[in-house]
Parts: structure tokens; sequence; C-alpha cells
């Protein structure tokens, strides 16, 4: 309270002074108006020690003499009277002041005064102390400001560092997931093995008991049964042959039947693999010229310019190639042709991929260009197509389950026995009914062929009895020619009678039915011979 | 397709004389022989014990009737009904028994793989071939009938040898390379010799006929390996069924894989075509529950059923396999090339119920039939690309490219198909349950199945 007060008055004593010192300041200016006296610069005032910036005018005498002179007591005192707060006032007396109220006044402004100063003075202190409390706040400020720095620095840093662990975490789990798996999967490896190998290892186990238990069986039971085959009568072997001894050429001969089989399976193995690569590389060259064929400037008013330069290219390539093609085919079997024609088969497919692309390229920049209209158009076409296909899936699917449908009910045997029954007559009668038809047909092909044979054969007899009489005839006429021949007609003639006879005899068998064969041979047959006789 | 009457059979024995005019079937201790085409008996012989394993001989003039538990084969003649030939391997007990592809000669394996002994029918000559591996496959004879392969153990090492079948002699005989053999198999051009490893290593090694090593395969280390292999008619592939439920093709020049078949879960490829087999419970009203009825018509319980076409991407059903077992249900058991060369049917045992069709021509898949019940049997068409399987029910289902069928087996009583095969024309199936066979005719395609008649007779 008293601090309180203390302040209060301070304030008070601050604004009295300031106040004081501010009538002070405007009352030298007045003074010095009224007074024409100069005001001295702040003078130290031994008394009241004061080293503010105020510019109090110091209290000399000299001042308080230029405020107040002889003539204006009565207007100093009005005027102090006004400005003082204090209820004492200054009395002026005929003109006289009287010491001891202007001395207290005195008392009282130096009071103030010290106060006041006191007050400036404490202020200064606090002030210089709140400014060292602020420069020391603003150093630890910054210093805080750095260490937060730091610490968000090294806080990232953590985190960052953390982040990295739990990435390593996570594949360090995924690692010891799969190993998991694995061991897991071993293990059963191991366990079905393991079964494996007991059930193997127990099976054995009593297949040796068994024996063991033979084994006793056997020693104990002294009558042994002899193996033996009783058998009614030897059969034959299969192929019908004898057995052969075992020698040593059966054995070079096995080991021949061997190798023999062996080597014609290689060598048919081998006729199709070349069959195959035959086939393959004339697959190969007939792709290598439909792909020139394609490349090559046919319609080059159709063909826009960027292919055309690989047209041309290709052309000269065809060329080219096309004088390959008849070195390869005769040396197809060599590895150089081989690769080349890999390699031109390569570069013309690369060469057709290329101009596809820009066909393909050109045909949607084509088709952006087009109209709206146009581009819609064929869409809704291609979507027609697509709904059509789908319908006609949909169409074949329902057919097929149908059919199943109707296969399923054609084999469950129906539960109606009579339309069964009448199917089945139905059935039988149809196929009765074409067998029938197909007998008819077989029989009449028969009756014919049997008639064309019957005529085959008498014709066949026929030619037989002509060609033997033509010969017989042939043989004749020879005979009479060799004879005509001859220059010794004398020694012929008893020679002659007998051909002649012979050729009676065997005239007079001769029936008519020959005669004019032999007549039709002698016109045609013999005349021919006669002139090779020449 | 007609079906004929039913006939009694023992231990799944029935088998097709190789010329196609025979049947012959055993009925516990009795061989009966019907002529194909009628299927009238035309000789019955009596063997001494239950029959184990018939077989004719490749000239279908005899066949061999193996009573394992005696220790006796006894190989009767068509010919000549009163021939009797009978082969006792005494205290030794027997095994297996088998023909020479000439017909004229008899391989018995005596127990414990001791021995396999060679029976001569033309001679008195008996020879022996000490040390045989006992595995899945260890004997394979080449198609044309010259050479025998034989897979060998001794001191630990697998051998393999190749035996002239015309006298017997050892041609060669050569170390494999593998761990432990499981099996062998020639190629149908007699020419190459596969050779796998068994399930604990994958390893398949291809040999020449000479024994030299052309090539060997391996797709992958530690897992289970190698479950069944199998050539392609042609001998161009050779396709290996392994654990990890994929098939690879290896092709025969570079023996280098060119593909490999999944059987994923979810079937998205887009052309293939998804069969699901439906079946139709025939609604029963209560006036059809006479005794009568009962009886006389098996179609009231069985049911009907017939092939969906399922949309993709469709689910297979899987069976999870027991881990703990050994050799266990998962993985490719049984693959089958068609006659022509141009399909694959796979099956993947912890996918029982389905069957996958592979188009060899495109390298990939063509169709799955997805049936109610495990496949147990399939089988090609000798001569067309038909493919014919059971599940166990009644029905015998066919596909086709065409399409795929069911077929009910209309027997009076049911008839259970367990297994099937074809006969060698491709004209008809024989079709064998527990106790009984039947046989079912077939039309020449499929797509007639439509116009005719599916009545039986």
């Amino acid at each position: 309270m008293r601090h309180h007060v203390g302040h209060v008055w301070f304030r008070q004593a601050l604004i009295m002074g300031s106040a004081f010192s501010f009538v002070f300041c405007t009352d030298t200016k007045e003074l010095s108006s009224i007074s024409g006296i100069s005001m001295s610069p702040s003078r130290q005032n031994s008394h009241h020690s004061l080293h503010s910036t105020m510019a109090l005018p110091k209290t000399s005498y000299s001042v308080l003499s230029a405020f107040c002179t002889e003539e204006n007591i009565s207007q100093c005192i009005a005027y102090i009277n006004q400005v003082h707060y204090k209820g004492m006032s200054l009395e002026s007396k005929s003109g006289n002041l009287s010491t001891v109220p202007v001395l207290n006044l005195l008392y009282e402004v130096l009071q103030l005064q010290r106060r006041a100063q006191r007050a400036l003075h404490e202020l200064e202190t606090q002030q210089l102390m709140n400014g060292s409390d602020l420069e020391h706040l603003q150093h630890s400020n910054c210093r805080l400001k750095d260490q937060l720095e730091h610490t968000r620095r090294e806080n990232s840093g953590l985190h960052e560092g953390e982040r990295q662990l739990q990435l390593k975490i996570k594949t360090l789990h995924n690692c010891l997931k799969s190993e998991k798996e694995e061991v897991q999967k071993l293990q059963s490896i191991i366990s079905s093995r393991a079964s494996q190998y007991n059930h193997d290892t127990k099976r054995k186990e009593r297949e040796c008991t068994k024996l063991k238990e033979r084994l006793n069986q056997l020693l104990v039971d002294k009558r042994d049964k002899k193996l033996s085959i009783e058998i009614s009568n030897y059969v034959g072997r299969s192929d019908g042959k004898r057995g052969l001894w075992k020698t040593g050429k059966m054995e070079a001969r096995h080991e021949g039947e061997m190798y023999r089989a062996l080597l014609s399976d290689y060598e048919t193995r081998q006729r199709s693999l070349m069959m195959e690569n035959s086939e393959l590389k004339k697959v190969l060259q007939h792709m290598k010229k439909d792909m020139i064929a394609i490349l090559s400037p046919k319609k080059p008013c159709v063909q826009p310019e960027p292919a055309d330069d690989s047209l041309e290219q290709a052309g000269s390539e065809g060329e080219e190639e096309t004088g390959d093609c008849s070195r390869e085919s005769l040396e197809q079997s060599c590895e150089r042709a081989r690769e080349q024609l890999t390699k031109s088969i390569r570069l013309q497919w690369r060469k057709l991929k290329s101009h596809v692309e820009r066909l393909d390229s050109q045909a949607s920049l084509v088709a952006c260009q087009e109209r709206e209209g146009d581009e819609m158009m064929s869409r809704k076409e291609h979507e027609d197509e697509m709904q059509r296909m789908r319908l006609d899936l949909q169409q074949c699917k329902e057919f097929i389950h149908m059919q199943q449908q109707l296969l399923q009910q054609q084999l469950s045997s129906p539960c109606d026995e009579e339309t069964a029954a009448l199917l089945n007559d139905c059935y039988t009668l149809e196929e009765k009914e074409r067998l029938k038809e197909e007998w008819r047909l077989f029989s009449e092909q028969k009756r014919n062929f049997e008639r064309e044979r019957k005529n085959f054969t008498e014709a066949a007899i026929r030619l037989g009895h002509e060609r033997k009489a033509f010969e017989e005839d042939r043989a004749a006429w020879l005979k009479t020619q060799f004879s005509n021949m001859t220059p010794f007609v004398d020694r012929k003639r008893p020679a002659l009678s007998e051909p002649h006879s012979a050729l009676a005899v065997s005239e007079s068998r001769l029936t008519p039915h020959h005669c004019y064969a032999i007549h039709h041979v002698q016109k045609k047959g013999l005349k021919c011979k006669f002139h090779n006789m020449k | 397709m007609n079906f004929s009457e039913v006939f009694k059979q023992s231990n799944q024995l029935c088998k097709v004389s190789p010329d196609g005019k025979y049947l012959a079937t055993c009925v516990q201790y009795r061989l009966v022989v019907r002529d194909f085409n009628s299927l009238q008996i035309v000789h019955l012989y009596t063997c001494l014990d239950q029959v184990m394993h018939m077989e004719w001989s490749s000239d279908s003039l005899f066949i061999l009737c193996a009573m394992y538990k005696r220790g006796l084969v006894q190989v009767w003649s068509l010919e000549q009904p009163d021939w009797h030939c009978k082969i006792d391997e005494g205290s030794i007990g027997l095994v297996s028994s088998r023909w020479s592809p000439d017909g004229r000669h008899v391989l018995n394996t005596t127990e414990f793989n001791l021995r396999v002994t060679v029976w001569s029918l033309c001679t008195k000559a008996v020879s022996y071939i000490k040390y045989p591996k006992a595995c899945q496959k260890g004997v394979d004879f080449t198609a044309d009938g010259r050479y025998m392969a034989l897979a060998e153990r001794r001191e630990c090492k697998d051998y393999i040898s190749v035996f002239v079948c015309d006298d017997w002699h050892l041609l060669r005989h050569f170390e494999s390379e593998t761990q432990d053999l499981a099996g062998l198999e020639w190629s149908p051009n007699c020419c190459v010799l596969a050779v796998w490893d068994n399930c604990l290593e994958y390893k398949i090694l291809l040999y020449s006929l000479d024994g030299r090593l052309l090539s060997s395969y391996s797709a992958y280390e530690w897992s289970l390996g190698i479950k069944s292999v199998t050539w392609s008619p042609s001998s161009q592939f050779l396709a290996v069924g392994s654990y990890d439920e994929k098939v690879r093709i290896l092709n025969h020049i570079t023996w280098k894989k060119i593909t490999e078949f999944e059987h994923p879960t979810t079937i998205i490829n887009t052309k293939a075509v998804v069969f699901k087999e439906v079946e139709k419970r025939p609604v029963v009203g209560s006036e059809d529950l006479s005794i009568h009825q009962l009886t006389v018509d098996n179609s009231l319980f069985s049911t009907q059923s017939k092939y969906e076409i399922t949309q993709l991407p469709a689910q297979v059903p899987v069976i999870k396999p027991d881990p703990d077992r050994a050799n266990p249900k998962i993985g490719i058991s049984a693959l089958a090339f068609s006659a022509d060369n141009r399909f694959l049917a796979t099956k993947n045992d912890n996918m029982p119920q389905s069957l996958w069709v592979w188009d060899m021509l495109r390298l990939s898949l063509l169709a799955v039939l997805e049936q109610t019940a495990p496949v147990r049997c399939f089988v090609w068409d000798p001569h067309r690309p038909r493919l014919a399987l059971c599940t166990g029910n009644t029905k015998v289902y066919l596909w086709s490219p065409a399409g795929c069928v069911s077929v009910n087996v209309p027997v009076e009583g049911s008839f259970q198909v367990q297994s099937l095969f074809w006969h060698c024309s491709g004209s008809s199936l024989v079709l064998l349950s527990k106790e009984h066979i039947c046989l079912c005719y077939v039309e020449p395609s499929l797509a007639s199945l439509l116009m005719k008649d599916m009545m039986p007779r």
C-alpha cells in the first residue's frame, strides 16, 4: 500500500516534475521574452545532482531573477498560484513577498524535484536493468532458437534413421517369413521322405522275416519239392524254325541285329528331320518371296512419301535376294547359305514390320482427320458386327447345349416303351429299306459284272484260238517261202510234198472259222512279213 | 450301344485273345474260353487251384494260368484241348508268371524275387536269371518282341540286363545310374529304354538299345519325384507324372522338357471344356413301389446322370492327402496317350474325381471330366481318339472330342463297373464288376449315337 502510494506519488511527482519542467521551459521562453535574458544551458546543480536529459533549467538566481523582477512580483505570484497544485498560495502583501511561504514553496519544489530525480534515477536504473534483461533474453532467445533448429535437425535425422530401420525390419521380416516357409517346406519334405524310408524299411524287414521263416521251414522240411515241368508234348516254335545252338556267331548276329535296329531307327529319324528341315526352309523361302513382293514398288501412286525410300531399298534388296535364291537352292545344306537365309528373312521381316507400322500410323492419322460422322459410322458398324457375332456365339452355345441334352435324352432309356418300340421299328424299317436298295444295286452290278466277265472270257478264248491258228499259218507260210526260195527245185520236189501234205493236213484241220481268220491275217499281217523278208 | 448278358468271373481275370476272336475268363479254378462274337463257350479247362493270373500267348494259341499259392503254372492249348502242361516251381514258390513275346516260353518269378526261371515249351531247356529286382515294373519286353529288359540289383547297385528273346542270350548288362530303380519301359520303336528312380529321387534316364546313356532328366530335388511314366505311341513324347501334380513332356530328339502340364485347383483356361457329371434322381411315386417293380426294374434305384458344361473359372474338388503316410495320394498316378498321339489323359490323385484330357497338338488342356465318384479306370480306344472310363458305379462314360456321354449299364441287379478294357478292334468294351463281366458294343462314332436307339438288347 505504501509502495503503491509511493508509486502514485512518484507518478504524480513525475507528472508534476514534467509539468514543472515544461512550465519551466515554456516559462523560460516567456521569461526570456519577458525579461529578455537567455537561458543558460543546463548547469549542474550540486545540490540535486541531476544527470538527466531533461533540460531542466538550473535553479539559479539569475533565472529566477529573470522570471521575477521587482516589477512583476504580483504577476509571478499569481502565476505560481495558478500553477501550483498545493493549497499554499502566495499572498502578496503590499508588493513584498513573505519569505516563509516562498521558502516553503521552494522547499516543496525542491522536494518534488528531488523526488522526481530519484524517480528518474530509479527509472534509469530500471531501464538499464530492462535493457540488460532484454539483451540477455535476446541472447537466450537466439541460443534457444539455434538449439531448437539443432534439435529439429537431429529429430529429422533420427526420423530418417528410424524409417530406414523400419524398412530394414520389414525386409528382415519378409526374409524371416520366407525362410520359415522354406524351413517348413523342407521339414515336410524330410517328414515325407522319413515316412517313405520307414515304410520301405518295414517292408524289407517283413520280407526278411518271411525269408527267414521260409529258410527255417526248408531246413526243417526234409522233402524238397523239386521244380519240374510236365508237358504232354513239346510244342513247335512260333516261327516254325528250328532252334539254333548258342555260338559266337549267334552272338555276333545278335549284336549285328541290334545295331541294325538302332541304325534304321536313327536313319528314319534323320530322314524325318531332314524332311521337316527342308519343308521349313521352303516355307521360309516362300515367306521371303512374299515379303519381297509385298515390299516391292508395285503401286507407287498409292503409297505415301516416306515409304518410298524404304521400298526402293527393298526393291534393290529384292533383286539381290532373287540372285541369292538361286545360289541358295544349290547349296541348301551349306551352313553359310542357311545363315544367309535366316539373315535375309530377318531383314525382310523388319522392313515389313516398319512398313506396316508406318501404314498403321498413317491409317490412324487419316482416321482422325475424317469427320466425326464417319468415325461414328465405322465404330457403329464395328459394334453391329460385334453384336451379330455375339448373337451367333450365343446361338451356337444354345445349340450345343441342346445337342448335349438330346444326346443324353437319347441314351437314357425312354420311359415309354411303345414309342421306343415304334421308334425301333421305324429305324429298323428305314435301315431295311436302305439295305434292300443297296442289295438291289449290288446284285445288278454283280450281274453286269458277270456278263462282262463272260464276254471277256469268250473273247479271250476266241483270241487264243485265233492266235494259235495265226501261228500255224505263219509257220506254214514261212516254210513254203523257204522252200520256194531254194534254187534247187528238183531236190525240193520230194521235200515239197511233205510241207504240202503238212499244210494240207493242217489245212484240213482248220475249221471255216479259222480260215476266215487266216484270210484276215494273211491279208494284213503276212504282207508285212513278206516285206521284211524282202 | 448294346449290352450283352452277364457272365461270371473271379479275380478280375478276363482277357481277350490278341487276335480278338476269343474271350477267356476265370471262374475260381475253371478257365472258360468263349467265342467273342457269339459268346458261346468254346473250351472249358479245369485247373488245380484258384487261378490268380491268366494270360494269352501272343499268337492266341495258348493260355497260361498261374496259381501262386501252390506254385503252379498250367498252360492250355486252344488247338488241342487235351494237350496239357504243368510247371511246378517246387518249394521255391511263385510270385508272378508271364509269357515271353514269342508265346513259347514262360517266365516265372520265384518268391522273394530270388530268380526268374525261363521255361521253354519247345525244348527241355530251363534258364535262370539271378537277382531280379522287385520293383514297380522290373521287366519289359519290346513291342516287336525281340528284346527283354530286366532290372537287377546286386550289392546295393542297380543293373539292367537286355536279353534277346530268341534264345535268351544276354545282349547287354550295364549299371544303371539310379539310386533305387523303380521301373523301366521300352519306347514303342524299341530303340530307347526309359528307366526311372523311385519316388525319393526325381530322375529319369534314357538308355539306347546298346546300353549307352542317351540322356538324364531331373526336374527337382528332394521332394517326392516320379509317380508314373508313359511313352506316346509314336515314341515322340515321354510323359512323366510326378508327386508335385505336374506332368512333364520330354521330346525324343533332345530329351529335354518341352512343356509341363499343371493340374490347378481352379481352371481358368478359356479353351478347356469342363464336363461335370450331374446325377438326376428319378422321382418315385408311391404307386410304383410294388415288389415286381423293385426287383425287375432296377432303374428305379439307379440314378441317371448326364454331363453339364461348367462355366469357367471352375473349381476342381480336392482331397488333401495324409501327409504322414508313405506313398501319399497326391500326384499324377495314371497317364495314357490316345492311339493317334493326339491326346493325353491324366489323373491326379488328390483330385480323384477328375480326369484331365490334354491336346498334344496345341500342348494345352482340352477337357476336364468331373465325376461324382473317384475315377477307377480309364482306357483309350485302340484305334480312335475315344476314352472310356468308370468310377465304380453302374455307368460307363465315354469321351471323344465331339462330346461326352454317360451310359447306364442296363443289367438286372446292379453292375458296379470296377474296371474295363477295349476289344482290340475298338468296337466293344469289356466291363468288369467284382464278380461279373458284361460286354458293351459301341458305335464307331459317338455322334452316331444320336441317331441310333440306345435300348439294350
